[in-house]
């Protein structure tokens, strides 16, 4: 236990992104663009949750993202847990959902889809939250978001 | 207001009947000078002969002028030029726009961008709004009614872009659905769940005889095509199957018909086409009253100005 607490130190300030599949964690960081972040930024791959095997966490210092930020989360990590911490204390914790509608930021599973043949937009009506069915508005397409890739 | 036909699976119970009065208008009097001075473009990015034939003829028995192609190897498209480029270009030069497309939502997005009315006349496997409004002109004609029918859907329901939009279509009507298709081409279960959504009753079946067919109100036949099968010994042992022979119609309805969108191949017996049940070639022909209605509405031309119209050629 104390050695889990030398792994990912205290936040003062910021965001923490807990509960991520481990196999979502580089889509996480590409879609909140901590690359380009100056902050400082922890991440852990790969350690040990009792809920889900392994996880990995992010913790963001001085950081407090949109909820138009945290809903293009969903997409890829429907389940994790967000905590916002203010002085050493969770302040408030989030859970992202699907927003109804998804505007470029996955793409269609559809080869034959307009989307994927013409420079355009994409767009999805969400038709299950519980189960991430999404609806692709052009094509039809129903796909789980488990499934697709992102723009 | 966007009067583009996308798709018809969103219209309403009123919209499919003020379609069916209208297009039963045009089919009492076809030729008339309507939409004299207007121009409608014919774009068929994929060919369809008889969809381009339908409507260019409904275009021109109302007087209008049609501009377009029926070849995509002659346009722009292989030069790489973008669909909302070529949309765009036409969209200038024409009133409406009838389109087909190889791709799947090609028609939605060309009513997005453009400033005139779109017909989407089949993309790719998605929609083919024009055919399932013949689909339903035809049962009404038929039956006199679209309520509580019995719809009989033979052959290819896994691929068949119609039966699945007829299907759709019908939701509205409180009607049974009968599926007759071997595994490989079985009903997806995507329009199962639909019909449950939907309280549709749907029973399937794999056999294909008269008894099977005896409660047919409507007997819709699809094509089983080949190139559908993983396992070419499956097509071989299945597609003589759902053939529909004369023998078979012995304990058929009265009121039945049988429906094709055509073309057909082997799936309906040519010694079928003089029996009082055949009814595709009309069905066709049905096509050009639908595509009448169709063009009119998409240009904001209403039943009552179709009823009272003056332009009627004799």
């Amino acid at each position: 236990m104390k050695r889990e607490q030398l792994i990912v130190s205290a936040l003062d300030h910021g965001t923490v992104i807990d509960h991520i599949p481990c196999e979502r964690l580089f889509e996480v960081i590409n879609l909140l663009h901590l690359d380009q972040m100056s902050n400082k930024v922890t991440i852990g791959f790969n350690l040990k949750s009792q809920k889900m095997g392994t996880k990995s966490i992010i913790k963001i210092a001085d950081k407090f993202f949109t909820d138009e930020e945290l809903n293009q989360l969903s997409v890829v990590a429907p389940n994790v847990s967000l905590s916002i911490i203010r002085d050493y204390e969770v302040v408030e914790k989030k859970q992202v959902c699907l927003p109804d509608e998804l505007t470029s930021i996955i793409r269609c599973n559809n080869p034959k889809c307009i989307t994927n043949n013409e420079p355009m937009h994409t767009f999805f009506h969400v038709v299950d939250k519980q189960q991430g069915i999404v609806r692709c508005h052009y094509c039809n397409h129903e796909q789980n978001i488990k499934e697709v890739k992102l723009v | 207001m966007n009067r583009s036909l996308v798709t018809i699976a969103d219209h309403s119970r009123e919209k499919i009947e003020y379609l069916i009065r209208m297009a039963q208008e045009f089919e009492r009097q076809p030729n008339r000078l309507l939409l004299q001075g207007r121009v409608v473009a014919t774009l068929f990015f994929e060919p369809s002969t008889r969809t381009r034939l339908s409507f260019e003829t409904a275009a021109n028995r109302l007087g209008a002028r049609v501009i377009g192609f029926a070849d995509p190897k002659v346009t722009s498209g292989t030069k790489g030029e973008t669909l909302k480029d070529t949309i765009m270009m036409v969209s200038n030069y024409a009133d409406i726009i009838v389109m087909r497309h190889y791709l799947e939502g090609a028609a939605r997005y060309a009513s997005e961008i453009a400033p005139v009315p779109i017909i989407n006349a089949g993309d790719g496997a998605n929609q083919h709004p024009s055919q399932t409004m013949l689909d339903l002109y035809t049962i009404y004609q038929t039956q006199g009614t679209l309520d509580n029918l019995n719809i009989y859907l033979v052959g290819d329901l896994k691929y068949g872009r119609t039966v699945h939009s007829l299907l759709m279509a019908m939701r509205h009507f409180n009607p049974t659905f009968h599926f007759i298709a071997p595994d490989e081409l079985a009903m997806p279960q995507t329009y199962k769940d639909y019909c449950r959504q939907h309280q549709i009753r749907y029973v399937e079946h794999q056999e294909f005889d008269a008894e099977v067919i005896a409660g047919a109100d409507i007997l819709y036949m699809t094509r089983v095509q080949r190139e559908r099968f993983t396992d070419l010994m499956e097509y071989e042992r299945v597609k003589d199957r759902y053939l529909l022979k004369l023998d078979m119609l012995a304990k058929a309805r009265p009121n039945m018909r049988i429906l094709h969108p055509l073309p057909r191949v082997n799936e309906i017996e040519y010694s079928i086409d003089d029996d009082p049940h055949a009814y595709y070639f009309q069905q066709a022909r049905n096509g050009l009253f639908s595509r009448q209605a169709l063009i009119c509405d998409a240009l904001g031309i209403t039943l009552d100005q179709v009823i009272n119209d003056k332009t009627i050629i004799a």
